[in-house]
């Protein structure tokens, strides 16, 4: 029967009591009542003879009754009752608990919501990301970990695929708007057809961009994100149909997407159709993300082999111009690899949070051997109570169950007072938001989170509980004993059980601070490499747009840079400046390419793909990129399209042996350019991040003949600007800069202002989240650690304070009374370190992807740790064990 | 349970016997079978009201007894009780160990007279 049938039952059978009981009364005042006796007073006599009908109604329906649940009940308040007598230990518990469920719970709730709650689409097992590999393409590997798609594969995906329901690209980009306030650079979302139809959340309100909005004869109209429409229309529902200058062109507002809406992990400002021309695309351009549905019912590899059957029909029906071989790419062994959409949000994070997760758990772990611990030194003041209870008759089921319920008490307080701290904890993240942290908007305490917590309270009160009940509960032979144990000088067994705790413990801290320790040295490593760029915190940099809307002709673009060139080299404090495609670690991509090196047949194999930059002069200078050989670019060759470009000493070593060899060698991008001679190499640049590989780059001026034909010049329109001054990261400066530009155009709004050393902190954010998460479990591990030697050499010299007296009576020197406790707590801790060192020797290996130019058995850290560890456990057995020098034996021995 | 709700039985059991051979005869109420079993001991055994209805409940957690809806003689609800098939098969294995208790008990107190 269930709770809730018997509930019911229950009800009725209480029901029925009152009736019969109330009937049986009637009847009776009736029965007076013929006797001739008034009613009042029949009905007085009838309830007297009767007797408590309360009462009595009561002891019915105890019949009913959980008896077991009643005693549970009164042993609760026992439970209740003892811990508001012992308030000190009652809140010591409370407070560890709610510290270990607390960070527990947040954890928990950030890897349920990050990793394991589905994505908030509809249908969302059924999303996948177009990821596509090349390992026919060298060196791309270097740059990329995918081949993106292109906009014919969108459109041969689009319409061949026999696996998807709908399938689109996009990819982020910037648009100014103006008009509105000041010029303002916002975050875009280039979406294809199939965008929205994947993703399928409907818009908040207007409606979704559709076919006609991706004609590229027409101008498109836009879709704001929620934030923005928020944040600049004030939610203003009005907005539907308005219509507002984006890169200088009008554009009407179709509609807005709801809150917390991301294409896939980007948080967009605005919605823009790609509206891409099938006549104009070739098979190349490989810039854009794929995303696609499922049909219901198909799973990955299906999907894989369609899009393997589709890339065929992709190169059957495109062309990379007249004279181009569309078989060409069948080298670079393009191989579908589609993943689940969630794996591309969620990307690399996955490591860091189950380590985390990982570290939490095992801090848990120590701080329930540390309740266990006071929970014994607690049971074994009880221990002539429990001793008594049991010979009257107690059960030792009875027992247990007490010390059970109370620890399990403890737990379930614990865990209450540990949602409120994970609580905290979350808004405190979320407030504080990692950059790197996906979903981050959708981090909750969840029902999955609350029950995870129940569990966890649950189980860590069952386990520090087990532990004296183990101890204590008495069975039949040792009743008699019990007694006589208090005179007794040292318990060995008593004694034993803690100590396991305390080794356990060491164990634990030790994996934890040995973790700690790993990512100490990998940040170190980290930070000991050579970035390619110098004194990160005076480098200012920002971003600046100029569409193509706004200045057509690619010189004048040239020129307009070059003049905010000069304008902000005019501001007061500042030393060199100069601007590129792509500043190291901002994640911008800029380009990337085979290089042809004259002189050199490429008969069947292929030239390595490179990354492309594009620079203006002093950018090298000003970002302090070091120039190895050779000269940097001059403005005069640049306005010149001159044919010349700078090398990476990667490269340059790669292709010539050295850097100074490489000078005067000379490049191409395909047959038929014409040949671009090398002017200079500067050093590598960690392009991706300090822990990836420095890709081999080419740089190109940033105004270039894009075609053989030098009158068709292509200028890069979206460039970083570097400015070196001491005073950057001000506001002033700021002001200044933002300033300098609106005083060459009113019109170009600047983004993305911040100092190099912010870009380069966030590129190691992940490092440095996983280092601080790490260094914080291991310090408290160290102090739980720690804390529990203290205790056990404490409670051991206060014990054998009579052993002690009588030692010191027979002679044993002082110090040699010392050396013992100290001697024992470093056997303790000796056999921790050897279980801990094991432990963390497999453990380590699970965060080898976190590590960074250490070995996961790195033998410094694993020297150091355990000599660490042991120097504090003897400092702390020293505390206790110096007290043995105060025993005087004569007062030591009287006492008993 | 503190108190012993069947304090004032002549022993343990005897009140479950009378309300079960009662009920056999034919199903009644509570107050009934008060009256009946009064009735019937000539006024020799008083069934308080304050054993009863704890002692019904009891069997009817046994299965004993199963209550129903019904109205007393004087057309109020109330709740009639019947015996079902194992409190018949109980009571009559109460009946014989009884009628074997009360034979010891004559034996032993004839044995005390002689």
């Amino acid at each position: 029967m269930s709770l809730f049938s018997r509930f019911f039952f229950r009800k009725r059978r209480y029901d029925d009591i009152s009736v019969s009981i109330q009937e049986h009364i009637d009847e009776r005042v009736d029965e007076l009542m013929e006797e001739g006796i008034p009613r009042d007073e029949a009905e007085r006599t009838a309830r007297r003879d009767f007797g408590n009908v309360t009462l009595l109604r009561e002891r019915s329906r105890e019949v009913w009754q959980w008896q077991s649940l009643e005693s549970l009940l009164v042993d609760l308040k026992h439970v209740c009752r003892r811990l508001v007598r012992s308030p000190g230990f009652a809140i010591t518990v409370l407070l560890t608990l709610a510290i270990g469920i607390g960070a527990n719970t947040a954890v928990f709730s950030v890897l349920n919501s990050v990793l394991l709650r589905p994505l908030s689409y509809p249908e969302p097992q059924q999303l996948v990301s177009l990821h596509l590999n090349a390992p026919g393409a060298p060196g791309l590997a270097e740059f990329r970990n995918e081949l993106r798609v292109s906009a014919s594969m969108y459109f041969t995906f689009a319409t061949h695929n026999r696996t998807f329901q709908s399938v689109g690209v996009w990819g982020p980009g910037t648009a100014s708007i103006t008009g509105l306030a000041q010029p303002e650079q916002v975050n875009t979302a280039q979406i294809s057809g199939g965008v929205l139809e994947t993703l399928s959340v409907p818009a908040v309100r207007g409606q979704w961009l559709t076919a006609a909005d991706q004609d590229p004869r027409g101008l498109g109209r836009v879709m704001l994100g929620y934030g923005y429409w928020q944040r600049r229309f004030g939610g203003d529902p009005g907005v539907i149909g308005r219509t507002i200058s984006v890169n200088s062109q009008p554009r009407v507002i179709a509609g807005v997407m709801p809150r917390g809406f991301r294409i896939v992990n980007y948080d967009f400002d605005l919605l823009v159709p790609m509206a891409l021309d099938p006549v104009k695309e070739q098979l190349a351009g490989f810039a854009y993300r794929g995303i696609a549905r499922l049909r219901p019912g198909i799973a990955i590899p299906q999907a894989n082999a369609d899009v393997a059957r589709l890339l065929n029909i992709w190169m059957a029906s495109w062309t990379n111009g007249p004279g181009s071989d569309p078989r060409w790419y069948l080298r670079w062994k393009i191989t579908p690899a589609l993943e689940p959409l969630k794996e591309t949000v969620v990307g690399s994070i996955q490591a860091v949070l189950w380590v985390v997760m990982g570290t939490i758990g095992v801090v848990m772990l120590i701080a329930c051997t540390n309740v266990a611990n006071l929970l014994l030194v607690r049971a074994d003041a009880r221990q002539q109570e429990l001793a008594v209870r049991s010979a009257l008759g107690a059960g030792r089921w009875r027992i247990a169950r007490e010390l059970l319920l109370e620890s399990v008490t403890l737990g379930l307080l614990g865990g209450a007072a540990g949602v409120a701290v994970a609580y905290a904890g979350l808004h405190l993240l979320t407030a504080v938001g990692p950059v790197e942290l996906p979903r981050l908007s959708e981090i909750s305490l969840d029902g999955r989170s609350v029950a995870f917590t129940l569990i966890l309270s649950v189980f860590s009160g069952l386990f520090f509980g087990a532990i004296p009940v183990l101890r204590y509960v008495p069975s039949r032979q040792r009743l008699t004993l019990l007694g006589a144990m208090r005179t007794a000088s040292v318990s060995r067994e008593r004694q034993r059980g803690r100590s396991l705790l305390v080794v356990a413990q060491v164990a634990m801290a030790l994996v934890l601070l040995i973790g700690a320790v790993l990512m100490i040295r990998t940040f170190v490593a980290m930070r000991n490499v050579d970035p390619g760029f110098s004194a990160p915190a005076s480098l200012q940099v920002m971003r600046l747009s100029i569409p193509e809307t706004l200045v057509h002709d690619s010189t004048t673009v040239l020129h307009m840079q070059n003049s905010i060139l000069d304008k902000l080299a005019a501001i007061p404090g500042v030393s060199s400046t100069g601007f590129a495609a792509s500043v190291p670690m901002s994640g911008a991509e800029p380009s990337w390419d085979e290089i042809l090196i004259e002189g050199k047949t490429y008969e069947g194999d292929n030239p390595p793909m490179r990354l492309y930059n594009y620079v203006s002069p002093e950018y090298f200078r000003t970002a302090g990129t070091r120039l190895i050989a050779g000269r940097d670019f001059t403005w005069a060759e640049i306005y010149g399209v001159r044919p010349i470009g700078i090398f990476s000493e990667s490269l340059a070593r790669e292709l010539w042996g050295s850097p100074n060899a490489a000078i005067g060698k000379r490049f191409r991008q395909f047959p038929g350019m014409p040949w671009h001679e090398v002017v200079g190499v500067v050093e590598d640049v960690r392009e991706n991040g300090v822990d990836q590989v420095s890709p081999s780059t080419v740089y190109w001026p940033s105004l270039m003949g894009d075609t053989p034909a030098p009158e068709k010049l292509e200028a890069w329109r979206t460039v970083y600007f570097a400015i070196r001054s001491k005073r950057a990261g001000t506001q002033t400066f700021i002001n200044e800069m933002q300033q300098a530009v609106w005083s060459v155009n009113a019109n170009l709004p600047v983004a993305e202002i911040s100092t190099m050393q912010d870009i380069y902190g966030q590129s190691m954010a992940r490092t440095s989240f996983t280092l601080v998460m790490l260094a914080i479990a291991g310090t408290m591990a160290l102090a739980l650690g720690i804390l529990g030697i203290y205790g056990v050499i404490s409670y051991a010299v206060s014990q054998r304070t009579r052993e002690i007296g009588i030692r010191m009576a027979l002679g044993a020197k002082k110090r040699e009374l010392v050396w013992m406790f100290i001697r024992s707590a470093l056997v303790l801790t000796g056999v921790g370190t050897a279980v801990g060192l094991g432990a963390a020797a497999g453990l380590m290996r699970l965060m080898r992807t976190l590590l960074f130019g250490i070995s996961p058995l790195d033998p410094v850290t694993f020297a150091a740790v355990p000599i660490a560890l042991v120097a504090a456990a003897a400092l702390a057995s020293y505390l206790p064990a110096r007290r043995t020098a105060g025993v005087d034996p004569v007062e030591a021995l009287r006492a008993e | 349970m503190a108190k012993n709700p069947e304090h004032r039985d002549l022993f343990p059991g005897a009140l479950e016997i009378m309300i079960l051979q009662s009920l056999r005869l034919k199903p009644m109420h509570g107050y009934a079978l008060v009256k009946h079993i009064e009735q019937v001991s000539d006024d020799l055994l008083q069934v308080e009201e304050g054993s009863l209805y704890p002692a019904l409940q009891r069997m009817l957690k046994e299965g004993w007894l199963e209550a129903q809806t019904g109205t007393s003689a004087k057309g109020r609800p109330t709740r009639i009780y019947r015996l079902t098939p194992a409190g018949i098969r109980h009571l009559e294995r109460e009946v014989v160990s009884f009628e074997r208790m009360f034979a010891g008990f004559t034996r032993v107190l004839a044995a005390a007279e002689a």
